[in-house]
């Protein structure tokens, strides 16, 4: 009997010190960042560009990349990965060879390493698509669309995110009442008219949800950008969607890995990734706040 | 007016009922009798109709079409990471292609130099004097195969086979550690955990799962690489197992979810027969809801292994990414994921080198492919057909 007590404790406490462990390592990775980094942070850091090589100064520009990034990124992926979701859910028939198809490419999507991604980029777009243009344009003359810019990174970063999309507004469309539905086909609405006016009105904070899941995400990941558009330094904020562009990662893995004096801009790395952090976990946050609301509403 | 309305609603429903029976079926029963001018209406009884049917049939193509682009992407993406592989099948002609001029050396130069000042690379160039000059800077199956990874010299070798190992050896380094704490952590949940535990536990793991990748690769190299090494004492500050260690942080978030909810599908029926008969909780845990979600953790722990294998940004910054075949852990490795993300920067569009990076890309793609194949198809319908079965 006492070797019965005995592994049961064994085993909650090997159990409970797994979980434990993660939640150590997470305080430990935020108080390492947040201690080494505050120090640095300022309103200059975050509005000034690098000096003096780097060594010096803000990372506005590196801000403003991955702002930019987000934003092109969230234009083509959000609404493709919506209508997506939508013919999962409302139209794809559940003997339907095509349906799981899309479904199977959907969950391997998710899985396909984002450095995959970051090739396919520069085989598709940056070779094919953009040296394309360029003979068209100017007869491969001047090589303008067909070199790495941040047109080729965002639309590599929205077909990244397009599994993060295309599962959150799914989940959200399929919190929308049947009874909803019902009432407006009742009423001798279509389909796509019910679609429109009853289930994308519903699940708007889905859509919303998956959108900053995806910003989050395409904000952190930096290997689909190292050779599809990312810079190292640049004087000037891109004007173009020819430019290249900074951007938070790629400056946090350029500076801690690849300058002559990694320890004299230990300060500057570590304040960067604090700002990265900062960034993608407020979105996450708001991300669960939004989907806990969602939850709320369809237990209703 | 009344004599006219009658006969043209007779009209109407005879006309529907003869011609247009079939899209009663499909659920587009039923007028709008809409606001819209009645004189149209008058003209063609079924003006409406035709306009429904006709923008429901578009809508729904067009949302076939566009649901459309994630199948083609797959399809796309082996394609192109495929097309650009070509050339090395057709090498015997482009055999000389491979002879750098030695300035490409110093191109190249920007990330490796540093790279192997910083992370104390081991002298393995001392092997290559004896190597076979067979391949002569092709990548021909032969060079291809080789034990060494030197694609910028005056005779490039691309030996794949020190990149292979190096990307297992990380991998099971992640595993062994993340496995296990992946799993137990989901078990602790599923079977034991009381309430105020779980609302630590879940935000954390999401808290860890949100962590980008290159902030887990600085966090290695800037602090637990040091940490590591001034404990047990490294011979070189980054490593097989630093690396490893550090992407276990990325993939435990993954195993936990994946497991955790396999565990807790697991019906409560079971769980409570198995406490009836007498059971400790650790009994029923162990040997009744673990084996039960069994295929549901193995998912957990393929599609695990497909992450850690695929990772980039944490290996590149954590492993040392020195090009050398050993067995030792602690020894640096570069892996293919970290080889291309080093180097794709540096190459020539459609040189040798080039293409063999791609070729790597394809051997990451159709891996991960895979293992995310059987674990979607295979295992988690297993498991969905065992728990409906009973």
């Amino acid at each position: 009997m006492i070797g019965r007590k005995f592994l049961d404790f064994t085993v909650t406490t090997v159990s409970a010190s797994s979980a434990l462990f993660i939640i150590l390592i997470v305080l430990v990775l935020i108080g390492d960042i947040l201690l080494n980094g505050w120090s640095t942070l300022s309103w200059e850091f975050i509005t000034e560009s690098p000096m003096q090589g780097m060594t010096e100064g803000g990372i506005f520009p590196a801000i403003f990349g991955t702002f930019l990034l987000v934003v092109i990124m969230s234009f083509v992926g959000v609404p493709i990965g919506t209508v997506t979701a939508i013919y999962l859910s409302e139209y794809a028939g559940q003997k339907s060879i095509f349906a799981r198809a899309i479904r199977f490419a959907v969950n391997t999507l998710a899985g396909v390493p984002a450095i995959v991604f970051g090739l396919f980029g520069l085989g598709f777009f940056v070779q094919f698509v953009g040296g394309g243009v360029d003979q068209v344009v100017s007869g491969g003359a001047e090589l303008r669309w067909g070199q790495p810019n941040i047109l080729w990174s965002s639309l590599t970063m929205a077909l990244l995110t397009l599994p993060v999309v295309i599962i959150s507004v799914e989940e959200s469309i399929k919190t929308v009442p049947r009874e909803l539905r019902e009432a407006s086909l009742a009423l001798g609405a279509t389909k796509w008219t019910t679609i429109r006016k009853i289930v994308l009105p519903n699940s708007i904070t889905g859509i919303l949800t998956g959108a900053i899941l995806a910003v989050s995400r395409g904000a952190g990941e930096v290997a689909p950008i190292l050779f599809t558009g990312a810079a190292y330094f640049l004087p000037k904020l891109p004007d173009s969607l020819s430019d290249q562009f900074m951007e938070l990662g790629y400056h946090i893995f350029i500076m801690s890995t690849q300058s002559t004096d990694v320890e004299a801009t230990i300060g500057i790395q570590y304040a960067t990734t604090l700002v990265l952090l900062a960034l993608t976990f407020s979105l996450n946050f708001s991300a669960i706040f939004l989907r806990y609301k969602v939850r709320t509403r369809s237990a209703h | 007016m009344h004599k006219g309305q009658r006969t043209q609603l007779g009209q109407d429903r005879e006309v529907v009922e003869k011609v247009h029976r079939p899209t009663l079926e499909l659920g587009i029963t039923g007028g709008p009798h809409s606001q819209r001018d009645g004189e149209d209406r008058g003209r063609d009884p079924l003006w409406w109709k035709k306009r429904l049917r006709l923008s429901e049939f578009l809508a729904e193509k067009l949302v076939m079409l566009v649901a459309f682009v994630s199948f083609a992407l797959i399809v796309l993406i082996f394609v192109f990471v495929f097309r650009e592989t070509v050339p090395l099948l057709l090498s015997s002609s482009e055999a000389k292609v491979g002879l750098h001029p030695p300035e490409e050396q110093e191109t190249y130069g920007d990330v490796a130099p540093l790279v192997t000042e910083r992370h104390q690379t081991p002298k393995s160039e001392s092997k290559g004097a004896s190597m076979d000059v067979s391949g002569e800077g092709s990548a021909d199956i032969k060079n291809l195969s080789g034990p060494m990874w030197q694609p910028v010299s005056s005779l490039p070798k691309y030996g794949l086979f020190p990149l292979i190992t190096g990307s297992i050896k990380v991998t099971v380094v992640a595993m062994v550690i993340a496995a296990p704490i992946g799993v137990l952590a989901a078990l602790f949940t599923a079977s034991f955990a009381p309430r105020w535990a779980k609302e630590f536990l879940k935000p954390a793991i999401e808290v860890l799962a949100g962590f980008p990748s290159v902030v887990i690769g600085f966090f290695a190299l800037v602090v637990l690489a040091s940490f590591l090494q001034s404990v047990f004492g490294f011979q070189y500050r980054l490593n097989a197992f630093v690396g490893g260690l550090a992407l276990s942080l990325a993939v435990i978030p993954i195993i936990y979810t994946i497991s955790e909810d396999a565990l807790s599908a697991v019906p409560k029926v079971l769980t409570e027969a198995s406490l009836a008969l007498g059971a400790t909780r650790w009994q029923t845990a162990l040997l009744v809801v673990l084996p039960a979600a069994t295929p549901g953790v193995f998912a957990a722990i393929l599609i695990g292994i497909g992450r850690a294998f695929g990772e980039t940004m944490i290996v590149l910054m954590a492993t040392g990414n020195a090009a050398i075949l050993s067995i030792s852990p602690l020894d640096p490795v570069r892996t293919m994921s970290a080889t291309i993300g080093a180097e794709m920067a540096e190459v020539v569009f459609g040189e040798t080198h080039y293409s063999v990076l791609f070729l790597i890309g394809l051997i990451l793609f159709i891996f991960t492919f895979a293992l995310n194949g059987i674990a979607e198809l295979f295992i988690r319908q297993r498991l969905l057909k065992r728990f409906k079965g009973n």
